[in-house]
């Protein structure tokens, strides 16, 4: 599904990503880790197509197509999806017609039938229920007076209703408390299926416990110096960070 | 002579023959002008003697009335029969109306109110207007055409009433015209002015509003300036509200080549209230000036202003405002808030707001931020597959939410809400 090769990326000049190598294929989730400022967020981004990240070198490719290449919102339409490490605010943009919007510009790209309030809002009105979220929610501006949780399981919500194929979460888990990280973890889990991926970029091994991946990386100085299973992720909280990146070198 | 005594410097040569000309309008005409020729002649002496106003006058800094006085405006000819097109712009409201086309009522057009006395034909002078200070309105006042009186009587509810100006002056005639309008509600009345100002072509349309709003009543003012892009609408509004009354307005400003709406409100009894919320979304190398005066005379009444700007190309937009408190009014509570965003990097936005405060237990608090659209919300808004196109009209919608949502009255913010979509589509390729 996801195929990066040699993936560089500099910000302001500066080389943040130096060679990534990663394969998500379909039905797998895979959990990037690393010490703060080793690129993680970068390679979010420059997944998701923000601006001022600039590529120098390599490739990536979703379902075959140069994603690279894409607007956001046409990486949006192909089956990517962001959940933001800091989800904006929006203030004047109602969250449920910024929903609305997104998910119908959505399926026009993908030559799909928009949907109208009433079905989408009997649709909107489930996944908020299922995210044990206030309806409240819908009404209220995106993410404007929400606490930290609400933004995360704001994220989610967005996640549900645009039921992306490959999810990426940028340190989704900071800044929750238990009770908010098993619903926003419930919330990927219940997305999983052997047609969707996603890629949890996590600084703690806490949220694994949750979302239990396939894959580990350990993501260091711009580039990925181990990959194993979820034992990885264990031994990483157990030793640190530290111990990993010397044993690397 | 001394240095203090000195003389103010003349005006230019074009503002002098620009005054000459409407001077020697107000001589040709003064015999068949309708209405108190005592109070024109006052006028037309002020405006003698004042002259258009120029930029060395502070209120008029950042506004200069530089093209309209280079323009040479005839008598507007008997009424043009078909206004259908204009027309047709109006919201579909089952409201009266009162319309005016190229500053005369036309009775034909007309739906005159029956919850409210309308006195039309010959201008409604009021006693709030002070053309000794303002020239625009000493203009006005010396060539003063139709206007509407309009009167609500005691503890009547009028509901919405729809004044509006149809303009149509050509490039190679153009004309002016200076309605007179007074809107008076009495103790616990409610009225909704819908004040619509559309046109064709190159005219002046200066308007002079003198509205007394009496104890307990309310008046909302929305305001729709659509003049045609070539047009000059330069309008003075005087509010002046008693005890517990509300004088709630808001301005959209999208059209005109040079505008201006100067609003001067003044809270003279306890517990009155001001809105003056105002949206000005300008392109091309539009001009456009909201100036405001809030004199707080009486204790414990509260004025809001929330003025909002969009401007693209090389518009420029203008904000002035002044809040003034008097000694007596204590537990004043006066916001204002001035936002521009700047779409394109050769617009530009002078803001001046002023706090003139004599009394000493006040809340009163001012703002103003001028930015571009945010590249993390656009960016958020694209990562959900909105398009950038999109995305920015729902950003520059949002912006004006704060200013339209206190706006109650459901038709008439459609109708202004219809009239933003429309200018967004113009002004986006």
């Amino acid at each position: 599904m996801l195929k990066i090769e040699g993936l560089m990326a500099s910000v302001d000049g500066k080389q943040i990503l130096k060679g990534i190598d990663l394969v998500v294929p379909s039905g797998e989730v895979h959990a990037i880790m690393g010490p703060n400022g080793s690129g993680k967020s970068t390679l979010s981004y420059v997944l998701s197509g923000r601006d001022g990240y600039e590529v120098t070198g390599g490739t990536a490719t979703f379902e075959g197509q140069d994603l690279l290449n894409m607007e956001p919102e046409a990486r949006a339409a192909a089956g990517v999806f962001l959940a933001f490490q800091y989800p904006v605010e929006l203030p004047g943009v109602n969250n449920a017609n910024f929903l609305r919007t997104a998910l119908n510009a959505q399926r026009r790209a993908r030559g799909e039938a928009e949907l109208d309030a009433v079905q989408f809002l009997k649709l909107a009105r489930a996944e908020t229920k299922r995210l044990s979220m206030p309806d409240d929610m819908l009404k209220r501006n995106v993410n404007v007076g929400f606490s930290g949780g609400e933004k995360k399981r704001n994220e989610v919500l967005q996640m549900a209703i645009l039921r992306p194929k490959l999810a990426i979460l940028d340190e989704t888990d900071s800044g929750l408390d238990i009770d908010a990280l098993k619903i926003v973890a419930d919330g990927v889990n219940a997305l999983r299926s052997p047609q969707t991926s996603a890629l949890v970029i996590t600084h703690y091994q806490r949220l694994l416990d949750y979302i239990v991946p396939d894959r580990v990386h350990v993501l260091a100085g711009g580039r990925i110096i181990r990959s194993g299973g979820p034992e990885l992720a264990l031994a990483l909280e157990a030793s640190g960070y530290a111990a990993v990146i010397a044993d690397a070198a | 002579m001394s240095a203090l005594a000195r003389p103010r410097a003349l005006p230019p040569a074009w503002s002098q023959d620009a005054a000459a000309a409407f001077v020697a309008r107000y001589d040709g005409l003064r015999v068949r002008l309708p209405g108190d020729s005592t109070m024109r002649a006052a006028g037309a002496a002020t405006f003698i003697a004042r002259g258009l106003p120029g930029v060395r006058d502070e209120a008029w800094h950042f506004t200069s009335l530089r093209p309209l006085a280079e323009t040479r405006f005839a008598e507007p000819l008997t009424p043009v029969a078909d206004c259908a097109a204009m027309l047709a712009r109006l919201p579909s409201l089952d409201a009266p109306r009162l319309v005016f086309v190229d500053g005369r009522f036309r009775d034909d057009l007309s739906v005159v109110p029956t919850q409210a006395a309308v006195r039309v034909g010959g201008p409604a002078y009021g006693a709030l207007a002070k053309p000794e200070r303002e020239p625009m309105v000493a203009l006005n006042t010396m060539l003063a055409g139709d206007g509407a009186a309009i009167e609500v009587a005691e503890g009547v509810d009028a509901g919405a009433l729809l004044l509006v100006s149809l303009g149509s002056g050509t490039a190679e005639r153009p004309v002016a015209f200076h309605p007179r309008h007074s809107v008076h509600l009495g103790a616990g009345a409610r009225l909704t002015l819908l004040d619509i100002a559309l046109g064709e072509g190159t005219y002046l349309h200066n308007p002079v509003f003198e509205l007394a709003v009496a104890a307990s009543a309310t008046l909302t003012h929305l305001r729709l300036q659509d003049e045609s892009a070539a047009a000059f609408h330069v309008s003075t509004v005087y509010a002046e509200v008693a005890a517990a009354g509300t004088y709630d307005s808001f301005a959209l400003t999208l059209g005109g080549k040079l505008a201006r709406m100067e609003v001067h409100a003044t809270l003279a009894g306890p517990g009155a209230s001001a809105h003056l919320n105002a949206a000005q979304l300008l392109g091309g190398s539009q001009h456009a000036d909201f100036t405001t005066v809030v004199s707080h005379v009486a204790p414990s009444c509260a004025s809001r202003q929330t003025v909002k700007n969009v401007l693209t190309g090389r518009s420029r937009g203008v904000f002035q405002g002044k809040i003034e408190v008097a000694r007596d009014a204590q537990k004043t509570d006066g916001y204002q808030m001035n936002q521009a965003l700047l779409l394109s990097p050769d617009a530009e936005i002078d803001s001046k707001p002023e706090l003139e405060i004599f009394a000493d237990d006040v809340k009163c608090s001012h703002g103003a931020t001028v930015g571009e659209l945010d590249t993390e919300q656009l960016f958020y808004l694209r990562s959900r597959g909105v398009p950038q196109d999109v995305a920015r009209a729902m950003l520059v919608r949002a912006f004006l939410t704060e200013a339209l949502d206190p706006i109650t009255h459901e038709a008439g913010r459609a109708m202004l809400e219809a009239a933003i979509e429309a200018w967004w589509e113009r002004h986006t390729p």
